[in-house]
């Protein structure tokens, strides 16, 4: 396939029988889409078939009017050649993702505090909405985050467009469409219990399909690379692409009751499928939350910084060893559980030795500011990207100290577990997100700068005092209610009730809702200050001197 | 032989996956497949028998309403744990759940042997507005599921599907399958059948209405067997099978 400019389009750049293909492919799945709604066995899978009938149609009549692309691409100059088109419908699933995950948090840390929040109704409860935030903020906002900036990491770091040309579009819609048949089916209560892969049979095999192809787009632009050597940020990208379709994999074997059911039944049982699902769900943090994530740091804190990695063998040791040990943490999940003693001893030795690698990567991403620590100061958004490290080197050290059984039998089941969490996910995840995406959207849009970097300063203070008040409160609430659970008296009888315990953590219910929702507010100045550069405007600000512009 | 350099993963993007593959499936091929082989991984234990049909259904509804998200069921063997729950969780008591629910946060408190501790009366007030029994609490109210009837369309298929996954349903269990969900909840049916197939299987009407099977029925024929069913008289655990 030739390397066409004029690429701005999906349709853009493919030859004409590719995307009759392609119009082929989205014609049966509309018919398939009907033929699965019109047959479904319950109101859910009908309710799916037609989501999937409605997006395979959208596709089909895209494809259909878009088969001979003549509209020229408005962003020619800045695309160069590379396909950023996805990248930016990326960047802005991301923001929208992202909010809408934060918002839904909000509502259920509200939800703890004020109980009548449930309204007593099937689809607001607190057990269908916690799958909704904890897949909304990982897989649609932290997936879109991931897809955007590995696709446009790949490009800048190969030289290379991105491989495919209607591909990286059925990745990103594809994706999509994963997350609303994920999203609706929990609030009609279709999950199949396993935390952090509540998704049912079909919306697995739905996204192992659109994961296959992102692994091949992926994997296909690093092979027509015009650089010697692949980058160190998507040796992560890789291991967290292939690591996570291993995990979801064996972690979803299930059978459906039918082809047309929307149940299916886990072929692991008990302990065993306790031990797959947290091998799974420890490394969808390592992997996802992590390795990922940590790709983004390799490529745009050195870009916004200007200085080169700190370490290139630092970069070759962490990343071998942080891959082959984080396999191995998930047990410390299910310490003084049923999981046989070996296998829980093993969890925690290698969650301890975990601590390593992680600074490893922590020291080579801060170290990097080495000659450009007065940015830290003059730039917002490098400030974002240094402080989301410091988060990450917090929470890895924090999760090492939680694996320790004796530490683990105090912290499981309580909220310590929920703070320690969120300052990943919050700190760590959600400000290295922020920071890329505050560099990547001048980028891609050809923009001068940001519309404002004063909004990005305060999104960052107003996040980061949210995220103190999260975790500080969780903190509290977490080793008071276990060592509640566990006071006895002075006759040598349980003091607590278990209602008390209950009790005495609603204020720390509240003060952790506020924090989320200064978090909510934060994003929401960002996805003002998006919206603004999207359009091209630019605010006016006294910068102070040494402010960079765009890259 | 030449020295090795890490160049070779750097400028083959094909031996790069490769070389992920392997370093990351080690953990998980010695943590997980020694499950499956070393027999002591699940203690025998008397008493442990596949759901009913209807406890089966009802903890379909326990998944589906996510109850797992703030309910645990594993009670860990540390002291304070034991004494407020009984005694610890074995292996063998989930030895038959599809997924697993052992859960991760106790927002509530542990469900693994609620079994038989509050009457269905209690249940049927909780469900309803949690807060009218425990003031403190502040679980979500569920007053929808004894007003809504149970489907079980898929009764049949969910019971062969867990044969499938090594659930020792028999041919006689699945053909009477309707029947026995029928009979758990109606107080003038004839047990005897329900009871050979399923010993120890808790039968009557769990929401007081006679009308309908309620989706509260199943819930609470589940939830009053959790932990009941391991004969604790005689597990002994400090017998060399059960030391893990």
């Amino acid at each position: 396939m030739s390397e066409t400019l004029s690429a701005g389009s999906p349709t853009g750049g493919s030859t004409p029988l590719m995307r009759y293909a392609a119009l082929g492919t989205s014609l049966l799945a509309t018919l398939f889409g009907l033929l699965w709604a019109l047959n479904a066995a319950d109101t859910g899978m009908a309710i799916h078939g037609w989501i999937f009938t409605l997006a395979s149609a959208l596709s089909l009549g895209y494809l259909a009017m878009n088969l001979n692309p003549t509209k020229a691409n408005p962003f020619e100059e800045v695309d160069q050649g590379y396909n950023f088109s996805v990248v930016r419908f990326g960047a802005v699933a991301s923001v929208f993702w992202g909010v809408v995950g934060f918002l839904v948090g909000l509502v259920i840390a509200l939800q703890l505090a004020a109980p009548a929040l449930n309204f007593d109704w099937p689809f607001t409860n607190f057990g269908r909405l916690r799958p909704l935030h904890t897949s909304a903020v990982i897989f649609a906002f932290g997936g879109n985050v991931l897809l955007c900036t590995s696709f446009y990491t790949v490009q800048r770091t190969c030289r290379t467009r991105l491989a495919g040309n209607l591909a990286p579009w059925f990745v990103f819609w594809g994706y999509q469409l994963f997350i609303v048949l994920a999203a609706t089916g929990y609030v009609l209560g279709i999950s199949q219990g396993k935390e952090y892969a509540e998704p049912e049979w079909y919306v697995d095999l739905w996204l192992t399909v659109v994961w296959v192809v992102y692994l091949l787009v992926f994997l296909g632009t690093l092979m027509k690379r015009k650089e010697p050597h692949i980058y160190v940020g998507n040796w992560f990208f890789l291991a967290f692409i292939v690591t996570v379709a291993m995990l979801h994999l064996v972690n979803n074997m299930t059978i459906p009751l039918s082809l047309t059911s929307s149940s299916s039944v886990i072929v692991w049982a008990g302990v065993q499928d306790a031990m797959v699902q947290w091998w799974y769900g420890h490394n969808a943090v390592g992997f996802f939350l992590t390795a990922g994530f940590l790709g983004i740091m390799y490529y745009f804190v050195p870009k916004r910084a200007g200085r080169p990695v700190y370490s290139y063998r630092l970069s070759i040791i962490h990343f071998w060893s942080l891959i082959f040990l984080y396999i191995w943490a998930g047990p410390h999940h299910l310490h003084y559980t049923a999981l046989p003693d070996w296998a829980q001893t093993l969890g925690m030795v290698f969650s301890v030795m975990l601590w390593m690698p992680s600074w490893g990567g922590m020291i080579n991403g801060l170290m990097t500011l080495s000659g450009a620590w007065d940015k830290l100061r003059t730039d917002p958004v490098i400030r974002m990207l240094v402080v989301s490290v410091a988060f990450y080197g917090m929470s890895t050290f924090e999760g090492p100290v939680m694996s320790i059984k004796a530490v683990n039998s105090l912290s499981h089941y309580t909220d310590w577990t929920i703070g320690h969490v969120h300052s990943g996910a919050l700190g760590w995840v959600g400000f290295v997100s922020f920071g890329a995406l505050y560099c990547l959207v001048p980028w891609v849009w050809g923009r001068e700068r940001l519309y404002s970097i004063k909004m990005v300063s305060w999104h960052f203070w107003i996040a980061t005092i949210g995220i103190v008040l999260y975790i500080c409160s969780m903190w509290v609430a977490g080793i008071m209610q276990g060592l509640m659970w566990r006071t006895y008296n002075s006759l040598g009888f349980l003091e607590y009730s278990f209602a008390e315990t209950v009790a005495a953590m609603n204020p720390y219910y509240w003060i952790r809702a506020l924090g989320g929702l200064l978090f909510v507010i934060g994003s929401l100045i960002m996805a003002y200050n998006i919206y603004k550069t999207i359009r091209g405007d630019l605010r006016e600000e006294d910068l102070p001197t040494g402010q960079i512009a765009a890259a | 032989m030449t020295k090795f350099s890490h160049e070779k993963f750097e400028k083959n993007s094909i031996l790069l996956l490769v070389g992920i593959l392997v370093v990351v499936a080690i953990g998980g091929l010695v943590e997980i497949v020694p499950l499956f082989l070393v027999k002591s991984t699940i203690e025998k234990v008397e008493g442990m028998r596949p759901y009913t049909p209807l406890e089966l259904e009802g903890r379909q509804i326990y998944v589906r309403e996510g109850c797992y998200v703030c309910h645990s069921q594993m009670i860990r063997s540390l002291r304070a744990e034991v004494e407020r729950y009984g005694h610890y969780s074995l292996a063998a008591e989930s030895m038959y759940d599809h997924p697993f629910q052992w859960g991760s946060r106790r927002t509530g408190p542990d469900l693994a042997r609620v079994g038989g501790k509050y009457s269905d009366d209690w249940h049927r007030v909780h469900m309803d507005d949690p807060r009218a029994v425990v003031p403190e609490s502040i679980m979500p109210g569920y007053p929808f599921l004894a007003k809504t009837p149970l489907n079980y369309n898929d009764l049949v298929a969910r019971l062969k599907a867990n044969r499938m996954a090594g659930v020792p349903y028999t041919d006689e269990m699945i053909a009477a399958a309707e029947e026995d969900l029928k009979a758990q909840s109606d107080p003038d049916a004839d047990w005897d059948g329900l009871l050979e197939r399923y010993p120890g299987a808790v039968t009557r009407d769990f929401d007081g209405n006679p009308e309908m099977i309620s989706e509260f029925d199943a819930l609470v024929a589940y939830l009053q067997m959790l932990g009941t069913l391991v004969d604790y008289d005689v597990f002994e655990p400090e017998a060399d099978g059960n030391q893990r």
